[in-house]
């Protein structure tokens, strides 16, 4: 059996980049290419949780809501421009991730609901009327000076390929090896060499940072947000189904879960929400049925080493 | 060199709640050595074993590997230092392949000492190599897992009841491996419940009885000694 390779993490990254880079030169829906290039680097850096540690993040949404906030008030305060902004957003999301790596030490659904929690307490501080000054607090942020669509598009064009190369890097390195390790068996990895709370650390933190980032970018790109638009729980749920409905743990399967589910999200959820989530529904109930381990895991079956 | 013990392990607690699973253990082991652990069930040999390899910090008391006390050390920094164990229920990353299993230890733990295949190899496992884990047998999974302790290149191993579910024919080649380890020169801490098989691979036991020691000697002597006798019978 080959290793999946370097050479199949090359064709993701090109095609992303063909295909989101190419795509805006005769589609002229910018915003909906924006959302759907933003949730496949979420379900991206999700996964890198996820996929490689086992740790469920539900609060996910948290690190958005911080990079968008974070790119927000460096803008704002300290009259940064968008582009460093943004990294200010990453590295706010990233300190984020330091003070929750103590949740780390819960497992499963503890963790996910502990992770939740902590998501909405950020929520209730940033809409909190009494830091109007500081957040705006309920009124949300006006970033209309550095309205930017197409420069934040590419920003964000980059960000994705950064953290699919980060996912590709995973797969194929051997702390990638060491995170699967760690996935499988804690005690034995630790029995085997592997430094547990260093590898759990870095890919939570990893995961953070990507999520601050496309924050921060969103954030710039709309320019216009309220707490509830960047800290709706909907946001981490979709990235947790496009991963779960891709396949979890793999490079290919969070893209091919976003591309396709936010894909039908877009034809017919907005139109017809009733339907899109009667199908969501169904969907979401068919995969767990049939496909626990997502669109992957097909390939699997038929013998084909997925990246 | 000198010809100080490879492990010394001296007045060891470790409490769970209101119970003392080790109540002051000691022992020394000479590099190359084996040495046998038994006891009834409940006397605290895995829990010397996790101990020993880091699971657990004891309360009390001193774990002296090359003359560096270790105890409290995580695991990986022990695997690294030189020590590794065996699982009683073998614990191989299911679905990873037989090789990457073995990879992971050497990579992390052995430095890159040791090649992977040469460690299948040792072992009997290189047929399979490109298995996945989960899907081998209970012998051949207490095979990987001494395959990977063996591939971090450890000076002591602990192994934790590696003969429980095997079938005649796969203890003599068991205990036959286990020799050649100590050939080159791998002291074995080895916790068995079958005493023939003990037998065969070391002449010294200790004897665990409420987590203390209470006997260091031949396992026919131990056969002999009244207090060895009550604690597996039972007073």
């Amino acid at each position: 059996m080959r290793r999946p390779g370097v050479l199949q993490g090359g064709a993701v990254l090109a095609l992303l980049a063909l295909g989101f880079g190419l795509v805006p030169l005769f589609y002229g829906n910018q915003s909906l290419l924006f959302s759907m290039m933003a949730y496949v680097a979420l379900a991206q850096g999700l996964n890198v949780a996820y996929g490689f540690t086992g740790y469920l993040p539900f609060g996910y949404v948290g690190f958005f809501g911080a990079g968008a906030y974070g790119t927000a008030l460096a803008i704002t305060f300290l009259h940064w421009p968008a582009v460093p902004a943004v990294l200010g957003g990453g590295v706010l999301a990233l300190i984020f991730g330091v003070v929750l790596a103590p949740l780390l030490r819960l497992s499963g659904a503890y963790f996910a609901i502990a992770n939740l929690a902590a998501s909405q307490v950020l929520y209730y501080v940033v809409a909190n009327p009494n830091l109007t000054s500081v957040t705006q607090g309920p009124y949300g942020i006006k970033l209309t000076s550095v309205f930017a669509p197409n420069l934040s598009y590419a920003v964000l064009w980059v960000i994705l390929l950064l953290a699919t190369g980060a996912a590709v890097y995973l797969r194929t390195s051997r702390l990638g090896l060491a995170l699967r390790a760690i996935n499988q068996d804690p005690v034995s990895a630790e029995m085997a060499g592997v430094n547990l709370v260093r590898g759990r650390m870095v890919a939570w933190l990893l995961s953070a940072l990507v999520a601050g980032l496309v924050g921060g970018v969103y954030g710039w790109h709309v320019s216009v947000f309220y707490p509830q638009s960047v800290f709706t729980l909907r946001i981490s749920i979709f990235a947790i189904v496009f991963v779960l409905f891709g396949g979890a743990g793999t490079v290919i399967g969070p893209v091919v879960g976003a591309v396709l589910l936010y894909g039908l999200y877009d034809v017919i959820g907005i139109s017809t929400p009733e339907y899109f989530q009667l199908i969501y529904g169904a969907l979401i109930v068919g995969l767990v049925l049939f496909l626990p381990e997502g669109l992957a895991s097909l390939a699997r079956r038929r013998g084909w080493d997925v990246l | 060199m000198s010809s100080e013990p490879l492990l010394t392990v001296e007045g060891v607690v470790k409490r769970f709640g209101g119970m003392r699973a080790l109540d002051g253990v000691g022992f020394t082991l000479e590099p190359g050595e084996i040495l046998g652990l038994v006891g009834p069930n409940g006397s605290g040999k895995t829990t010397l074993i996790n101990v020993i390899s880091g699971v657990y910090r004891p309360e009390a008391g001193s774990v002296h590997f090359r003359g560096r006390n270790v105890a409290g050390m995580p695991a990986h920094r022990l695997a690294r230092l030189g020590i590794n164990r065996t699982f009683q229920v073998p614990r191989p990353f299911k679905e990873m392949t037989v090789r990457d299993n073995v990879r992971v230890a050497a990579v992390f733990g052995g430095g890159d000492r040791l090649d992977p295949d040469a460690v299948l190899e040792r072992t009997g496992l290189a047929a399979l190599a490109a298995r996945e884990a989960g899907t081998l047998n209970t012998s051949q999974q207490k095979q990987l897992d001494l395959a990977r302790a063996l591939a971090t290149d450890p000076r002591l191993l602990l192994v934790d009841e590696i003969g429980a579910g095997l079938n005649p024919e796969e203890l003599g080649a068991m205990a036959d491996r286990l020799l050649k380890l100590q050939e080159e020169g791998i002291a074995l801490l080895v916790v068995e419940h079958l005493l023939d098989f003990l037998n065969r691979i070391t002449p010294r036991v200790i004897v665990l009885s409420a987590g203390r020691g209470i006997f260091e000697g031949s396992l026919s002597d131990a056969a002999q000694d009244p207090q060895v006798v009550e604690a597996f019978i039972g007073g």
